[in-house]
């Protein structure tokens, strides 16, 4: 077990390892690391790898436009909230759902090609779903931070070249 | 009248890392292997601290011993991690830097005459730290063969049964060697056999991955002859804010402030607003380092174990200490240098019984790393 948690760390470090330098880094062998990996995916503990883009940083003007949506809804006794979530998630364009506390029940991230594109995605989309009773639009602006990684220059390394 | 330097400071030689500084800083792209400090930053959260600590005008000195708040905070936290008991008001020094509390006690203990058994390889400022407070010094070579322990034996073969003091650094730099509590139980016999004074460096003792660190002063009748010292720097990436302190029996403390209420007069306040806060909220943060060293290590140890260096397995610390293929080290770091752009520090620099071997550092993000181990890979196979 503590074997799939070291092997699970270095993979939320870095996904994009080999398998020799995984090994190298939990004291394992080569095939261990294969089959661990093997058996999150397979299992649906790791449930897919994907890059951490700042956008900012891409050239070309193919930033895509991002958006948190704030959706309320109501239940009823035939309806429950992982009913909703699913019939939402199926959307390509919903990249992230999350059901959340506090003043609206769940938290949704839309993609698209351009602002028109996402308006239209939640108004024709989304609103209409019977249970949602409401929808906030926030587009994001500027993105600072993403998945535990800061964007911006970074630091440089400013110590010493060789000290004691 | 001219600028002599004094005695005691001319027989001390400048630091063997000088010149393979000055040949690494001429060069660009280097990946620097031979860092002895954290490559992380402090946790915010401390430097938050800090900054708060500085807007709201809290710029003046402390008490000669440091903040009471934070040997409180110090006191309870060596209680929990080690089981050491100090008394926040009587048994605990903060001071600029292990450094400085090192320095403190060999002046503040040591007679001009006395011998004090070093034990190396070991960080470069215990001798010269020996000289100056008119001491002399025993060298103690420990062995590749003991993982660079200390043992009864090599105390015994270099004559520190004659000596009135012990230093020793666990986990230590340059090698990472570790010492579990069994292995220091001679090293403790033999200090209460021959009366020696104990100074234990203990400044990396957060940073041991296969084993708890265990104080030296826990084992019977050491608390009441050895000196702890300790610091941020290591756990915390602290290094350049210099805070750290030193705990020992009232007599010892008393002693060594005497020296530093005059000289230091206080550490640095701003840092012991971060150190309140690294005690009270950096765990996490801790935990995190420590665990990105430690991949560090197996991924270092399981290259040079590939490419045929032969290395110890460093338990501790940030180092690996591998043996040098050449028997020249010095012409072999120059030459990695040169040709593949990765500098490592000899291990003569670090005193008797570090020849032969080069101190590499993985203070160094992965991709550096994995870089780095690359290139001396391909350095090795080119010859």
């Amino acid at each position: 077990m503590s074997n799939r948690k070291d092997v699970l760390a270095v993979l939320r470090e870095n996904a994009r390892q080999s398998n020799a330098d995984i090994a190298r880094q939990t004291g394992l062998t080569e095939p261990e690391v294969e089959r661990i990996v093997d058996e999150l995916e397979s299992e649906g503990v790791v449930k897919g790898y994907t890059a951490i883009v700042d956008w900012e940083a891409v050239e070309e003007g193919d930033e895509p436009v991002r958006a948190t949506v704030e959706l309320n809804v109501t239940l009823d006794r035939e309806t429950n909230y992982i009913d909703i979530a699913d019939r939402i998630a199926k959307f390509p364009q919903v990249k992230s759902l999350r059901l959340i506390s506090g003043d609206y029940d769940f938290d949704m991230e839309v993609e698209g090609d351009s602002m028109s594109e996402v308006s239209h995605f939640v108004s024709d989309k989304i609103a209409p779903i019977p249970e949602i009773t409401q929808t906030v639009t926030h587009y994001i602006m500027e993105s600072y931070k993403e998945q535990g990684i800061e964007f911006g220059d970074g630091n440089d390394d400013d110590r010493l070249s060789i000290s004691p | 009248m001219t600028f002599e330097p004094a005695d005691r400071v001319d027989q001390v030689p400048p630091s063997g890392i000088r010149r393979f500084f000055e040949l690494a800083e001429e060069m660009d792209d280097i990946i620097s292997l031979g860092v002895g400090e954290p490559d992380f930053s402090t946790p915010w959260s401390a430097r938050e601290a800090a900054i708060a600590s500085l807007e709201q005008g809290k710029t003046s000195y402390t008490a000669n011993r440091g903040k009471r708040e934070l040997r409180e905070r110090i006191a309870d936290d060596v209680a929990e991690r080690y089981g050491l008991d100090y008394d926040p008001d009587e048994e605990i020094l903060v001071t600029t830097g292990a450094s400085e509390g090192v320095d403190l006690a060999f002046r503040a203990l040591l007679n001009p005459g006395d011998q004090v058994a070093v034990s190396q390889p070991c960080y470069v400022s215990y001798k010269p730290g020996v000289t100056f407070a008119g001491a002399d010094v025993i060298d103690v070579p420990t062995r590749v063969a003991d993982d660079f322990k200390l043992t009864r034996e090599v105390l015994e073969d270099s004559g520190a049964a004659e000596a009135d003091a012990l230093i020793f650094c666990y986990p230590n730099n340059p090698t990472g060697a570790t010492m579990t509590e069994a292995e220091l139980r001679p090293v403790a016999e033999f200090a209460r056999e021959h009366d020696l004074l104990v100074f234990a460096d203990e400044i990396y003792s957060e940073l041991s991955y296969e084993h708890d660190h265990t104080s030296i002063a826990t084992l019977p009748g050491m608390r009441e002859r050895t000196v702890v010292f300790n610091g941020f720097s290591k756990a915390y990436a602290m290094t350049g804010l210099r805070l750290g302190y030193a705990l020992a029996p009232p007599e010892a403390i008393t002693a060594m402030n005497r020296i530093h209420q005059y000289t230091m007069l206080s550490a640095p306040t701003t840092p012991q607003y971060a150190a309140i806060e690294a005690l009270d909220n950096c765990e996490s943060e801790l935990r995190e380092m420590r665990e990105q060293y430690d991949r560090r290590r197996q991924l270092v140890l399981s290259r040079f174990d590939e490419m045929g260096l032969d290395c110890f397995t460093a338990k501790g610390a940030f180092y690996a200490f591998p043996e040098c293929p050449w028997d020249d080290v010095d012409a072999f770091a120059e030459a990695l240098l040169e040709a593949k752009r990765v500098a490592v520090v000899p291990g003569s620099a670090f005193g008797v019984g570090g020849d032969g071997h080069l101190r590499v550092s993985y203070a160094t993000g992965m991709s550096d790393l994995k870089t780095a181990m690359d290139r001396i890979e391909s350095f090795l196979a080119d010859q």
